[in-house]
């Protein structure tokens, strides 16, 4: 992976002094809330309900054993223990105290990491393909060009103060893994009939309260000219997006606002100056980068390995693992593994600074010392032999982090909603919680087969309702809580079929008690009218949103003049 | 206005900026127009030729093309040091339209914003009144590289990594 040079390292240790300074005026009453509150942003700190939230930063969902290690300590020195584990590939920490950021920051330094620009309405951290250089459907592994874009949005002098946040994801897959269609800028890495490597540029794209899918605005941009075609996007929003009304600030409203064509029109324009400049890629920059994702030294093994057929065979439990958590490897006998971070009980995404530790441990046993984070706020172990597999499940198993649930309903995205954000409109977690306690039978969750549930407090949509297949969105209704359901959305992933769609509300809200009974009906449903092995996103897809939206109103209905009966005839 | 940073450093300002048009302004001092009147107000412009002009947010520097050669200084407004859009004016006027005169922050300029100022093109600074300037020329060199081009280092750290920092490269500086 890649490793900071004297410049990388340079700047994040100037940026730490620069915060230390922002924050003792701030603190000594020197700089007020106001003039404070961009600048910790930029630096990933926001002042939550009980207390600041630190997010800090991990590239592309890559990290190493030791920067692990380094989130394990922070957790136990100055939070309660624990972390969260983001939609955009990051991790939060909930409790830290402000007095404490700049040594937070210090210690991150310390191991190649940072918070800058996790916040503000700046380009945020960019986020890729939790399986790059490993996954088989690889085409172009996007990890160079996601450092390099990295290394170009950090600390941009243009582009430090735009209309609202901006956030990028590259993907180099056949499968989208990075829902590029719901990024302000989403890139594809691709080859074209040659051979030659460049990006299909994705713009407009995003959730919040006005969920949109990006359109094509370049299909093939050769790669040396990714930055500054990046840049006359960024030009064009910065000077042209709305800064009236926050609601309307994103780069999607100004794509809508001009047309698809027109948009990508007026960033020729402005590109047209800066293309062939000194902004574009050298092939030495892309080469050195590149060397930094080369292949670990991977054994040569044979893809299939007998004890481990065996334990399959022996192990109902250990098959069950394998057949939901491992994943194909380009390498033979190498398999990727996904640890879950949603078991029954425990915030979605979360993990104690223990669990840390032993995830970095097995990463330098079992692997290269390398741990990615995904959008689905699960830990995955990139390299590990078919024949560890076994003694990766029992250790892992014994810390609960082997819930078997990658893919199902269980394996819930959520915000840290209500319970600690500020923004949210609602509660998030106790939802979750109460329908992985519903769905807890192994047996019944694996014949409902893969769904994606997503649930987000409020309209910012960090728990990416938009895109679940089953989509759970916090309101507040005259200081109540209530809970919008939708149903058809898709990230882009194979397990909606390959499709980017934004899912459609399938009427009025709910209370939260009534959240588990309304999934209950979906699923009910689905079950009902699947065709032999067809997913939810699938059957959905096929019938439409109304037969579901009448399935649960209509019980709905009957169910509560039912109810009024039987009050009538009790009294 | 006497709070004002020029090329690094802290000097007397004698330019007055003239919000509004109406007000009286002093005869012989040198004057910043906002564009709307420096535009439609020719003979003014002509006869004064030590008079600036100062751009809004939304204003468009590339009206000002003609007579960039002569302009002595353009001032941009930050109303609010959260509004961003003069950065991409100052880059504009620097790189695209070639201004080579004073390029000036005015209005809500505060230290923390400094470095990113300075970076884009702008070489002078109208601080607000309530900022600590000696602050404020420290911020000009908080950082000692930059990864990006813009106005300042027009070309990228990338381009200039192997010449500069020979030891540095593919040498990682962390256990």
């Amino acid at each position: 992976m890649y490793r900071y040079d004297v410049v990388d390292q340079t700047l994040v240790n100037e940026r730490v002094a620069q915060y230390r300074d922002q924050l003792r005026r701030f603190l000594a009453g020197e700089l007020p809330e106001d003039e404070f509150r961009p600048l910790r942003l930029q630096n990933g700190l926001y002042i939550q309900k009980h207390a600041p939230m630190l997010r800090v930063a991990i590239p592309y969902g890559l990290l190493s054993a030791h920067q692990l290690r380094m989130l394990a300590s922070i957790a136990r020195r100055y939070d309660r223990g624990y972390g969260h584990f983001t939609t955009r590939q990051n991790i939060q920490y909930n409790w830290p105290r402000l007095e404490d950021t700049a040594d937070i920051l210090a210690d991150l330094a310390s191991v190649e990491m940072h918070a800058i620009q996790t916040s503000g309405n700046c380009v945020r951290n960019i986020s890729s393909d939790e399986f790059a250089g490993v996954a088989p459907d690889e085409i172009v592994d996007p990890r160079p060009l996601a450092e390099i874009l990295r290394q170009w949005s950090t600390f941009h002098p243009e582009f430090a103060y735009l209309p609202r946040k901006f956030k990028i994801a590259v993907n180099g897959a056949a499968e989208d893994r990075a829902a590029t269609a719901f990024h302000d800028i989403g890139l594809t890495v691709v080859r074209d009939a040659n051979g030659d490597i460049g990006v299909q540029v994705l713009a407009g794209g995003g959730m919040g309260r006005t969920p949109v899918v990006g359109v094509v605005i370049r299909e093939f941009l050769p790669w040396p000219h990714v930055l500054t075609y990046v840049e006359a996007i960024l030009r064009v929003y910065n000077r042209y997006g709305r800064r009236d009304n926050l609601y309307k600030a994103r780069i999607k409203i100004l794509v809508k606002a001009l047309g698809a064509a027109t948009f990508a029109q007026q960033v020729d324009a402005e590109w047209a100056s800066i293309k062939d400049g000194p902004g574009t890629l050298t092939r030495e920059e892309f080469d050195r980068v590149s060397a930094w994702f080369t292949d670990p030294p991977y054994a040569v093994l044979d893809d299939d390995d007998a004890a481990h057929a065996e334990r399959l065979r022996e192990h109902a439990g250990f098959a069950r693992w394998v057949g939901r958590s491992v994943r194909g490897h380009r390498i033979a006998g190498y398999r990727s593994v996904v640890l879950s971070l949603k078991k029954t009980g425990v915030a979605p995404g979360d993990a104690t600074a223990g669990q840390m530790d032993h995830v970095a441990d097995w990463a330098e046993r079992f692997g290269f010392g390398e741990i990615r984070v995904s959008h689905e706020q699960n830990l995955i172990l990139p390299d590990v032999p078919v024949r560890e597999l076994y003694a990766l499940w029992q250790e892992a198993k014994a810390v609960g982090l082997a819930t078997p649930n990658i893919g199902l309903l269980t394996d819930v995205i959520t915000c840290p909603g209500g319970d600690f954000c500020s923004l949210a409109n609602a509660k998030s977690l106790p939802i979750a919680a109460a329908i992985q306690e519903r769905f807890d039978d192994l047996d019944y969750l694996h014949d409902i087969g893969e769904i994606n549930l997503n649930i987000s407090g409020c309209m910012n949509s960090c728990g990416h309702h938009h895109v679940g297949h089953i989509g759970i969105l916090g309101v507040d209704k005259d200081g109540d809580e209530w809970y919008q359901v939708s149903i058809g959305g898709a990230d882009g992933s194979a397990l909606g079929g390959g499709r980017s769609a934004i899912g459609k509300v399938i009427g009025p809200s709910f209370k939260a008690d009534d959240m588990p009974d309304v999934v209950q009906q979906l699923i009910d449903a689905y079950v009902e009218w699947r065709h032999p092995g067809e997913r939810f996103a699938d059957t959905v897809h096929r019938l439409g949103v109304p037969p579901f939206k009448a399935r649960v109103y209509g019980e709905r209905r009957s169910a509560s003049k039912h109810a009024a009966q039987t009050v009538a005839v009790g009294e | 206005m006497s709070r004002l940073i020029r090329n690094g450093q802290v000097t007397v300002d004698t330019w007055q900026l003239i919000r509004n048009v109406d007000a009286p302004v002093s005869p012989d001092g040198a004057v910043i127009l906002p564009l709307a009147s420096w535009v439609t107000d020719p003979v003014s412009r002509l006869q004064r030729l030590a008079t600036g002009v100062w751009l809004a947010p939304d204003d468009d520097p590339a009206v000002l093309a003609p007579w960039l050669g002569a302009l002595p200084l353009i001032a941009i407004d930050f109303p609010k040091f959260t509004d961003g859009r003069g950065y991409s004016s100052a880059f504009l006027l620097r790189n695209r339209l070639g201004f080579r005169g004073e390029l000036r922050a005015v209005g809500d300029v505060l230290v923390d914003q400094i470095w990113y100022l300075a970076r884009v093109g702008f070489n002078a600074f109208a601080l607000r009144a309530d900022q600590d300037v000696q602050a404020a020329l420290a911020q000009l060199a908080v950082f000692s590289e930059r990864y990006q081009g813009s106005t300042d280092q027009p070309v990228p750290a990338f381009r200039r990594r192997e010449r500069q920092w020979p030891d540095g490269v593919r040498t990682a500086v962390a256990p």
